[in-house]
């Protein structure tokens, strides 16, 4: 090996990072005990936090980047990556959660924003970050500040999928849409969308983003994340839906077995009986205008 | 003649495995490249690729999914990467993964570290003429290796690449660089 040759952080390294988590459950964690039983469940990865989005929700006030205490002990706790959250634009808090040692930090919405005008400029870091997007342009400008994985934003903390599906929809017929355009058209379309005409040719070229594309925002149960690989996702986020359901640890096994035969309904119905009492879960068109969370980081 | 190639895809990085065999051989007639999903898509196969991936993912859905016997007794190649390479072996250090016991050799998961230690490094590969660009990512590496395993590849974290009969395993992913001399260094090895 020649030392000299050696690189670390590269673009096929980060999103390469992103491709390993392909049909695989990332699952919010609090602590050290439920890590320990998310990758017990066979979780990709484990978000770290102080809070689940839904508790995140009631408490209000400003929600910032957990303890890194308790990053810590869930890294210590874990073989599986770790993953953390940083808010919109707080770049020291995303140097922070790298220092520590997680393997991707989510610039994510569900924190309270930092910055209104900026996001982190991620290609300036070793460690890669995924981002919410709620349609084709908000993906590709997260992309192009180096974004190695996309999150659909969905709405966090509600148990609800119907955010995650409009946003999912949004996506992929934002891709399919470019399918057929020629050159001043996809041009065109790049300037309207408010995205780099570079990325948009590339994803008329590949039928899809040019990294992974995960769902997130309102899984409860293990159809709700069927439903998104249906609908084209590589893999789901799932938060408050499984330390908010009656029975973590079998909800837990039932989603990511859900996950891995998402196109086969006799086994999703399989895995779904006697699963209890999934989170509760909130009407989307009830929120006051302050308590929606995907308007963050446009 | 034609190569029939199967995916593992229960998790990790199948399409690029798909990609890449595809590239490989697309100037060979009859060949077919498809995911394997249950036990029953194994039949017919002259070889099996094992994606990088989640190694404890992947390991409790083989078990999950029945799938550990056949996968066990295989009798083609096997084209192993990164959490591949950790199912193949016969050890690891990890008792939630269960090995398939298909090359004899110690595997150590994670040994290089966090992501942000993951690297892409020029490594030479014994049968290459040319180093090849190998990309590491939380990769694990074989500590240890049984009779008749030839090592390919030797960094200072340990052994990176291995041949074990028609089967190869890589700590880091060849399917993921476009260079696709590994991959046709294995499709010699199957002589189909």
């Amino acid at each position: 090996m020649k030392l000299e040759e050696l690189r670390f952080g590269t673009e096929l390294i980060k999103r390469g990072f992103a491709s390993m988590q392909k049909g695989g459950v990332i699952m919010d964690v609090v602590n050290a005990e439920q890590a320990e039983l998310a990758e017990e469940a066979g979780a990709v990865a484990v978000m770290a936090l102080e809070r689940v989005p839904a508790d995140i929700r009631a408490a209000g006030g400003v929600a910032r980047m957990a303890d890194p205490q308790k990053i810590v002990e869930i890294i210590d706790a874990v073989s599986i990556p770790v993953m953390g959250k940083a808010r919109i634009g707080h770049f020291v808090e995303a140097q922070i959660l790298e220092a520590l040692g997680v393997d991707m930090v989510d610039e994510s919405e569900v924190l309270t924003p930092a910055d209104e005008q900026f996001h982190i400029d991620k290609a300036h870091f070793s460690v890669p970050f995924v981002c919410g997007a709620r349609n084709l342009g908000e993906a590709l400008r997260r992309i192009n500040e180096g974004a190695a994985m996309i999150r659909t934003k969905g709405e966090a903390g509600t148990g609800n999928v119907v955010e995650a599906v409009r946003h999912m929809r949004a996506i992929m017929g934002g891709i399919r849409a470019l399918k057929g355009m020629d050159s001043q058209e996809l041009a065109d379309r790049a300037r309207e969308i408010e995205a780099p005409v570079e990325l948009v040719i590339e994803c008329a070229n590949l039928g899809r983003l040019p990294v992974v594309n995960f769902s997130a925002g309102g899984i409860a149960t293990p159809a709700d994340a069927a439903l998104m690989m249906q609908l084209g996702a590589d893999g789901v986020f799932v938060g408050s839906g499984i330390f908010k359901s009656a029975d973590p640890e079998t909800t837990a096994r039932a989603i990511v077995e859900a996950v891995n035969h998402y196109d086969d309904p006799k086994v999703i119905g399989e895995v779904s009986k006697g699963l209890g009492e999934a989170m509760k879960g909130l009407d989307v068109h009830m929120l006051r205008e302050e308590e929606v969370l995907q308007t963050r980081g446009r | 003649m034609g190569v029939k190639v199967g995916v593992l895809a229960l998790q990790g990085d199948v399409a690029e495995h798909i990609g890449a065999f595809r590239e490989a051989l697309a100037d060979r007639s009859g060949s077919s490249v498809a995911a394997v999903r249950r036990a029953e898509d194994l039949a017919g196969l002259d070889a099996l690729a094992i994606p990088g991936g989640e190694s404890t993912t992947i390991s409790r859905l083989i078990g999950k999914n029945g799938m550990y016997e056949p996968l066990a007794e295989f009798a083609g190649g096997v084209f192993a990467t990164c959490a591949g390479m950790v199912l193949s072996a016969d050890r690891v250090d990890d008792p939630r993964v269960r090995t398939l016991n298909l090359i004899p050799m110690h595997v150590a998961r994670n040994a290089f570290g966090r992501q942000v230690d993951s690297r892409e490094a020029l490594l030479d590969v014994a049968g290459l003429t040319e180093p090849f660009r190998a990309i590491f990512i939380r990769a694990p590496v074989a500590t240890d290796v049984g009779s008749g395993v030839e090592v390919l590849a030797r960094i200072p974290e340990g052994i990176v690449a291995v041949r074990s009969g028609r089967h190869m395993a890589f700590a880091f992913h060849p399917e993921l660089g476009g260079d696709l001399r590994l991959h046709r260094m294995f499709l010699e090895g199957l002589g189909v």
